[in-house]
């Protein structure tokens, strides 16, 4: 049973950073997802401070707030100071995360967070922590809020996709059609600093990363259509949080740590694959 | 106050291994990251930093001791695996060169997580202490770690003096450097080498994800204070070990604080007030000089209203109401409220009553602004074939920045005309 409640979990979170990491892949802002998901902790520690607990919601959007800030700072680098892209970035996310550990040793007592827990978080904890009604048990709270997420992200993929689509590839095309740009790069990046925050207790503040990043990317490597890019995201998604669990159970070690390497495992088959079908075009020429 | 004195007395041998220690990480890091960050490659660091932790655990596993030496060794193994990696990636894919970055950094780590916690379950007593290369274990360097660090960082610096000439083409313009007949792939080669180098030992004070700030913050910071690549180097490897000093400080007199997050902050504050605040290249500094530039265009637009008026006239010395002047041009109050009260200052206007007329030096300030408009509107008209419809708004914009020199070649290669496009009279000072 634990087993499938933290495969359940692992392919959630998998899932709902897969759909939005193919916007931020297509979008060439995979490093600002990764600075994001970075920035995001000494928000989640100041969450921890005042609430006190890990569940309450406005705290959770306060954190997610600090992702969307972290954008802003690194467009104002960009942009006003005209500092180069990649060390705006840089700048940015490291010294945010480095403000992030520094209100953990100071609040050590207070808060209930560790240094390794902030990189890879604790995902066999999953089945430990359930939730009840009345006498009912639930199964394990983070697959409550996961769920919550999974739908929250759906809802945002569907419902927009038009907009997603459209801002994603041709700017200049959907502004003239009206379609507020702004609004969607914004609606994109406060998902994915809510998502960081959501999924971070579980995998960590790094690996979130390689869940944001590494299956739409070996997705894209095989299709030229969002909609295919998609499902196939989703299917890696699941086969690395599958694969992942069964690698750590076999050598003993890190849950999370195992599904980024499943991924990377996954990527370079596809990667491989595709340069294979590349010289066969090359030799029927 | 007793600690300060005590730390910077350096009795206790400890502190004198770690603020000497961190110093040399922070210079030879913020050396090194110079050129990454000119290459434009800073986020690759970030990349290496995360990708050397496996390197780190399979040398351990098959080396079974924590030898520095062999874990460098890993260290340099898998950050040269990783660079391949992303440069594969980027040529055989169409993944973006950030998306690459982004992969092998997670997958790296992830692995090198994987392994490291392996490790720690296994047991085996001669792992503690591994994990130190998440996070840096700079408050308890060694005498060991020191020689190392010293060696490492010694071998860096006269790498970098030899071939300064040779990297600094590399960084700047490796077309040229290759047309020279300079190995280029060797000196990018080497670059990187060294770079792996500075974070395998870095890593060992701040840890994994803040590895990159060492690299990047200290050149970002120094980018802003010159446009010289030595004096860039000097001042990047300054910031470093001022850093490294304060964080070792904090974390004296408040031990439960750690170093390497201090070492980040300090070099974040001294490079974010570098972008804001340094002179001529700051952001502040830069917006000085475009408010000083919206004023002398808004006093020179005056001016030249003043000249436009008494042209009108036959009057130059008639006194003009504040309204006057407002609706004869399109002024905003505020703005023409503030621009007389700047020419008034500089004794180019008086005020008399509720009038303001020109001065002396302020007509002959006004007719030098009025000659380059019409001098310029001439020679757009006589050698660019403008239409003389066409000149007016081009003048409007140049006639604040011609220089004397400027204008006495257009004087000569027109001639010293009297008579502009539209045949308004040039003014030119009397003698």
């Amino acid at each position: 049973m634990e087993a499938l409640w933290i495969i359940l979990c692992g392919s959630l979170i998998a899932i709902s950073c897969g759909l939005l990491g193919s916007f931020l892949v297509l979008r060439k802002m995979a490093m600002v997802g990764d600075a994001i998901s970075h920035a995001v902790l000494p928000g989640i520690v100041l969450a921890y401070l005042f609430s006190g607990s890990r569940g309450s919601i406005p705290m959770l959007i306060g954190a997610a707030a600090l992702g969307v800030l972290t954008t802003i700072i690194i467009e104002l680098f960009y942009k006003k100071a005209k500092l180069q892209i990649d060390a705006s970035i840089g700048i940015t996310f490291t010294w945010l995360f480095a403000i992030g550990i520094i209100l953990i040793s100071l609040f050590a007592g207070q808060v209930d967070l560790d240094q390794d827990c902030v990189l890879y978080g604790e995902i066999a904890y999953v089945p430990l922590d359930l939730l009840y009604w009345g006498d009912l048990n639930l199964g394990p709270r983070t697959l409550w809020v996961a769920s919550a997420m999974l739908l929250l992200i759906l809802l945002i993929v569907i419902r927009g996709y038009k907009g997603l689509f459209l801002t994603t590839f041709n700017q200049e095309y959907a502004s003239a059609l009206g379609i507020s740009v702004g609004f969607w790069h914004y609606l994109l990046m406060s998902s994915v600093s809510l998502t960081t925050v959501i999924s971070f207790e579980s995998v960590g503040a790094i690996l979130v990363v390689a869940f944001l990043i590494v299956p739409p990317a070996t997705a894209y490597l095989l299709s030229n259509q969002l909609k295919h890019m998609l499902w196939l995201t989703v299917l890696f998604a699941v086969l690395s949080s599958i694969g992942g669990y069964f690698l750590a159970v076999l050598i003993n070690g890190s849950i999370a740590g195992a599904m980024a390497t499943v991924s990377g495992v996954l990527f370079c088959l596809v990667w491989g694959y595709t340069i294979i079908q590349k010289k066969k075009m090359m030799i029927e020429y | 106050m007793n600690s300060t004195l005590e730390f910077l007395s350096f009795s206790d041998p400890n502190v004198r291994f770690v603020v000497i220690g961190t110093m040399i990480l922070g210079a030879t890091a913020a050396m090194v990251g110079t050129f990454s960050f000119l290459r434009k490659r800073a986020l690759v660091g970030d990349a290496i930093a995360h990708s050397i932790l496996p390197g780190v655990c399979l040398s351990f596993l098959i080396s079974g001791e924590k030898d520095p030496l062999w874990l460098i060794l890993g260290a340099i193994i898998s950050g040269w695996v990783s660079l391949l990696m992303i440069d594969g990636i980027s040529r055989t894919t169409k993944l973006k060169n950030d998306t690459a970055i982004g992969i092998v950094l997670s997958v790296f780590f992830g692995a090198g997580i994987l392994l490291m916690t392996m490790i720690q379950h296994s047991g085996n007593a001669a792992q503690a202490g591994l994990d130190k290369f998440l996070f840096g274990k700079a408050a308890s360097l060694t005498q060991d770690d020191i020689m190392v660090f010293s060696g490492i960082g010694i071998a860096l610096i006269v790498i970098v003096l030899a071939l300064y000439k040779e990297f600094k083409l590399v960084s700047f313009n490796p077309d040229y450097a290759k047309v020279i007949g300079l190995p280029v792939k060797f000196l990018e080669f080497l670059l990187a080498t060294i770079t792996i180098l500075a974070v395998a030992v870095g890593i060992q004070a701040v840890g994994v994800v803040l590895m990159a700030a060492l690299l990047i913050t200290p050149a970002s910071g120094a980018r802003y204070w010159t446009d010289r690549l030595g004096k860039m180097i000097i001042i990047a490897s300054l910031f470093g070990a001022v850093s490294g000093f304060i964080g070792s400080y904090i974390s004296y007199i408040a031990p439960s604080m750690p170093t390497g997050p201090w070492v980040v902050m300090a070099l974040s504050v001294l490079a974010i007030g570098s972008i804001w605040f340094a002179p001529k290249r700051g952001v502040f500094s830069k917006l000085k000089l475009s408010w000083q530039n919206r004023d002398k265009i808004l006093t020179e637009n005056i001016l030249k209203l003043f000249y436009h008026l008494g042209e009108d006239e036959g009057d130059f010395e008639k006194p003009r109401s504040f309204k006057q002047l407002l609706t004869s041009e399109r002024f905003k109050e505020l703005e023409l409220t503030k621009g007389l009260k700047m020419l008034k200052k500089n004794n180019l206007l008086r005020k008399k009553g509720e009038t303001w007329f020109i001065t002396r030096s302020g007509f002959k300030e006004a007719s030098r602004i009025v000659r380059l408009h019409r001098l310029w509107e001439l020679y757009l008209n006589q050698r660019l074939k403008l239409e003389p419809d066409h000149v007016h708004n081009d003048a409007e914009a140049i006639e604040h920045i011609i220089t004397p020199e400027i204008e006495s070649l257009l004087e000569k290669e027109l001639d010293r005309p009297t008579i502009d496009p539209h045949r308004s009279k040039i003014p030119y000072p009397t003698e």
